[in-house]
């Protein structure tokens, strides 16, 4: 039976499940009522100095939804806690004392000056926390204030305050990135130079989830206004994946431990980012959503994944896929793909012919001998795999891999076995010549 | 005479007329279906389950491709799930609680879906569970049925070591003697009894029967805890003139024929059947009737639809099966022509001002050429009379909410217990919750 139990950076928890810095993680009540239902560990929401920050009375939230109202991304414009330092401090020590086999790691943020940060360390190392996270990452509000994703968008600024914070403690330093930077890789490198042990993320993306068309004012209004918030939710994954990515397999970050964070709601998801090289996962809108009990079918189905694969320990399969990551113009353009139907499987709804016909290649019928009926047509197709993404039957149509020696219909030119990309490509002003 | 012949259809007929009533989910399907459940709190679903299935953390894993997990979230809280998923009149069960009927009376399709993960687990797996270290404790328990089946398995669980004795020739008890053939088709009542003693630790004695080959004494002798899970062995009789006649025979001894055949073409079957009754017994042996090729099958049923014992989708399963339902009318004799059933008289019932069931002296006759008895069975008590016996409650057995009977180290559940529903999963529920108690009363 596989085992669960991780260990990041020193800090142990029974499973890779933590609960993100955010409202679910805000106050002890919350937090121990995760532990009971099973989450490995929390990172508790951002402290900063008293007095605390006051939130809007209006909306927090705001939300887009896909088919059947399901939620598919979450806006917020909360901010860090609004409750007092030394309350939080006061749970935070509680907490941890009944929960010792837990991951407890305390999420923080005050102002760029060394001694503040010297000062708030100095109380959380007495709560007993296994660890800190810095919020680099909030874009809204503390933005504003000069903190949050206003450090995070200027890597200086993080290795600087990394450093003052690995001088300072004997806790793990983790330092929590925004997303919203154009190369994710320049603020990782930077937290890696300023002595940081892990990065986590992504925090959330700026955004404005809806504008209201009677008030003509974003979505969540106050008021009659609205600002940006941070989303996160199932939406963001695959822009959080490729950020996980990056870091994974920048040889200037290569081995950096990573926390991966961005629409989390399924056992699959956490795979996916612990293939990419995550230590642990952060989950907050899938609970959000649906409550702590989730966490029951993360921790079943991971196990049953792993014992299907092999894999008796999360290190087992962790960073599998990032050796798998490439350039674009590493990418074998020799390999030619065709797309196939399975007619048992099709139910005739006729989308994959219309989004070839009208956006790609003309490659799919939808009449054969007078009779409705959808097929590839190999002479035009070139392996986009549009069908595939459209077609509302999982499996119904698949790719298809030609094999080296046979013609491909479309150009009429045998599949080469050989590996070739774009940069030996006659067609590529640069292309250099094959060795 | 009587048109009452076998072989009225041919091969095919017979084939396509018993095959699965509810043909499985394809895997497409059962995604699509899944990606329905809202997940709810405190789910009015698993509140509505007599076995509180946590539905819908089985079915969130089967949207997530895990669907071993979910049959292991299933079988942990009832290990016939699989029957349970064929029989269970869900629409008066969890699919009637499921919020999707507020929001667009169109429940989620739980039933099937338990069945799909269940299915799939059966499929990969012979058995559910680990069993604890061997405790050396013996229990007896009474009966292969569904709740003498929960019973065993979840004491095996934990460790002790089960004898079930089982008066017929094979366990399984209503699933594989009852209910109808189109209901659990291909032996699945067979398969599943395998499925549940595969977990260890239980020895089935079949055809010993308590009160002919051993008594209750007997057995609190050579044992550490007793589980009577008896059923109930007799039917009902219609107390009218004339019901001796030939013709006139047991719809559940019927069924029972019916489900021991492997060709459904040596049952016999009257051109024209009338079924007296109103649960779900009476719907089954109407429709099978149907199915047999039988032209005109009535259910006469002396209240309305909505006092039937058979559900509102049962009721409609008999309907769409060509099966006529005669309410208001209760049987006073019946008819004979020689030797043998020609009719049934009926009188016509209504409610008096004070909602009594009263006859309204109007009469109906209903030419049949067999007439089944639907009407209920009955516990009988013979078996445990002793010198020892258990205390009985409304003609069934008493328990309380551990399923204790009254006499110390015996426990009981299913049908033959006192608030029975006469349902598979409340016999499980019943033998599950038994089982419990006799594990804490001997690790005591």
């Amino acid at each position: 039976m596989a085992d669960l139990r991780t260990n990041f950076l020193g800090i142990k928890s029974p499973n890779p499940f933590w609960l993100a810095s955010a409202p679910p993680t805000d106050k002890k009540y919350n937090v121990e009522r995760a532990f009971r239902a099973g989450w490995g560990g929390v990172v508790w929401k951002t402290l900063g100095e008293d007095p605390a920050v006051v939130n809007v009375n209006g909306p927090r939230y705001g939300a887009i939804h896909s088919g059947d109202r399901r939620l598919a991304g979450l806006n917020n414009i909360e901010l860090i806690t609004d409750r007092s330092l030394e309350l939080n401090l006061r749970e935070i020590t509680e907490v941890k004392k009944a929960w010792p086999d837990r991951a407890l790691v305390v999420s923080l943020m005050v102002p760029c000056e060394e001694l503040n940060w010297n000062a708030i360390i100095a109380r959380v190392e007495e709560t007993g926390a296994d660890g800190i996270e810095l919020n680099f990452g909030c874009p809204h509000g503390m933005s504003e204030r000069g903190m949050g994703s206003s450090v995070g968008q200027v890597p200086e600024y993080i290795e600087m305050v990394a450093r003052w914070c690995k001088a300072a403690t004997r806790m793990p330093v983790i330092v929590k990135l925004t997303p919203n930077i154009t190369d994710i890789r320049y603020p990782a490198r930077a937290a890696k130079k300023g002595g940081a042990d892990a990065v986590s993320l992504i925090n959330t993306i700026n955004s404005i989830v809806a504008v209201d068309l009677d008030s003509f004012a974003p979505v969540p209004t106050i008021d009659g206004k609205g600002s940006h918030g941070g989303y996160c939710g199932p939406a963001v994954k695959p822009i959080a994946l490729n950020m996980v990515a990056e870091i994974a397999r920048d040889p200037e970050t290569f081995g950096l431990p990573i926390s991966g964070i961005g629409g989390i709601e399924t056992w699959r998801d956490a795979a996916e980012y612990i293939a990419l090289g995550c230590g642990t996962v952060q989950v907050c809108t899938a609970v959000m959503t649906y409550g702590f009990k989730i966490v029951e079918e993360m921790i079943d189905g991971m196990k049953k994944y792993m014992d299907g694969h092999g894999f008796s320990t999360i290190d087992d399969f962790r960073g599998l896929a990032v050796r798998n990551l490439s350039d674009w113009k590493y990418l074998n353009l020799n390999y030619i793909a065709k797309a196939k139907i399975d007619q048992d499987l099709c139910i005739k709804c006729g989308r994959c012919h219309i989004v070839c016909e009208d956006t790609s290649h003309q490659a799919i019928t939808h009449m054969v001998d007078g009779a409705r009926h959808f097929e590839v047509k190999d002479e035009d197709c070139v392996g986009c795999n549009l069908c595939v993404n459209v077609c509302p039957v999982e499996d119904c149509i698949t790719m298809q891999p030609m094999a080296p020696g046979s013609v491909d219909p479309r150009t009429g030119q045998v599949v080469p076995a050989e590996y070739a990309n774009w940069t030996t490509h006659p067609n590529n002003p640069s292309a250099v010549a094959a060795e | 005479m009587p048109d009452i012949s076998a072989g009225r259809l041919t091969a095919v007929d017979y084939g396509k007329n018993f095959s699965d009533i509810h043909p499985p989910l394809s895997t497409h399907e059962a995604v699509v279906e899944s990606d329905r459940c809202y997940f709810c709190f405190d789910a009015p679903c698993t509140i509505a389950c007599p076995t509180s299935i946590d539905i819908p953390l089985f079915i969130r894993k089967i949207g997530t491709g895990n669907v071993d997990g979910a049959a292991e979230t299933i079988f942990s809280a009832n290990i016939l799930g699989g029957m349970c998923a064929r029989v269970c009149p869900t629409e008066t069960l969890c699919e009637e609680a499921c919020v999707r009927n507020a929001a667009e009376e169109k429940p989620v399709r739980i039933g099937l879906l338990q069945r799909h993960a269940t299915d799939h687990y059966l499929q990969h797996h012979s058995a559910y569970g680990v069993r604890a270290a061997a405790t050396g404790r013996k229990v007896a328990v009474v009966g292969a049925g569904p709740a003498g089946l929960a019973c065993a398995h979840e004491l095996a669980l934990q460790g002790h070591d089960v004898t079930i004795f089982e008066a017929r020739g094979k366990a399984g008890g209503l699933n594989e003697f009852g209910i109808a053939a189109y209901k659990a088709t291909d032996s699945f009542a067979q398969r599943e009894v395998d499925f549940v003693l595969g977990v260890g630790g239980i020895a089935v004695e079949a055809g010993k029967a308590l009160g002919r080959d051993y008594t209750l004494a007997d057995l609190k002798a050579g044992h550490d805890a007793v589980f009577l899970g008896l059923g109930l062995q007799a039917v009902n009789a219609l107390g009218v003139e004339g019901e001796e006649t030939a013709g006139v025979i047991d719809a559940v001894r019927w069924i029972e024929t019916l489900r021991q055949s492997p060709d459904k073409s040596t049952i016999e079957v009257g051109a024209r059947v009338v079924v007296i009754g109103g649960g779900m017994t009476a719907v089954d042996a109407a429709v099978q009737a149907k199915k047999l090729g039988a032209d005109e099958v009535t259910i006469a049923y002396r209240r309305g639809p909505a006092e039937m014992g058979a559900s509102p989708y049962e009721q409609q399963l008999a309907q769409v099966s060509g099966v006529r339902i005669l309410h208001w009318v209760a049987p006073k004799a019946v008819v004979s022509e020689g030797n043998a059933v020609a009719a049934v008289d009926f009188e016509r019932t209504a409610l008096d001002a004070s909602g009594r069931l009263v006859g309204t002296g109007r009469s109906v006759r209903l030419a049949a050429d067999q007439v089944m008895k639907a009407i209920g069975q009955t516990f009988v008590f013979g078996p445990v009379e002793g010198t020892e016996t258990v205390a009985l409650e409304g003609g069934r057995i008493a328990v309380d909410a551990e399923m204790r009977t009254s006499l110390a180290g015996v426990w009981a559940g299913g049908d033959c217990v006192r608030g029975g529903e006469d349902l598979t999963v409340q016999a499980v529920d019943h033998g599950k919750r038994a089982a419990l108690s006799i594990h804490a009363a001997l690790s005591a």
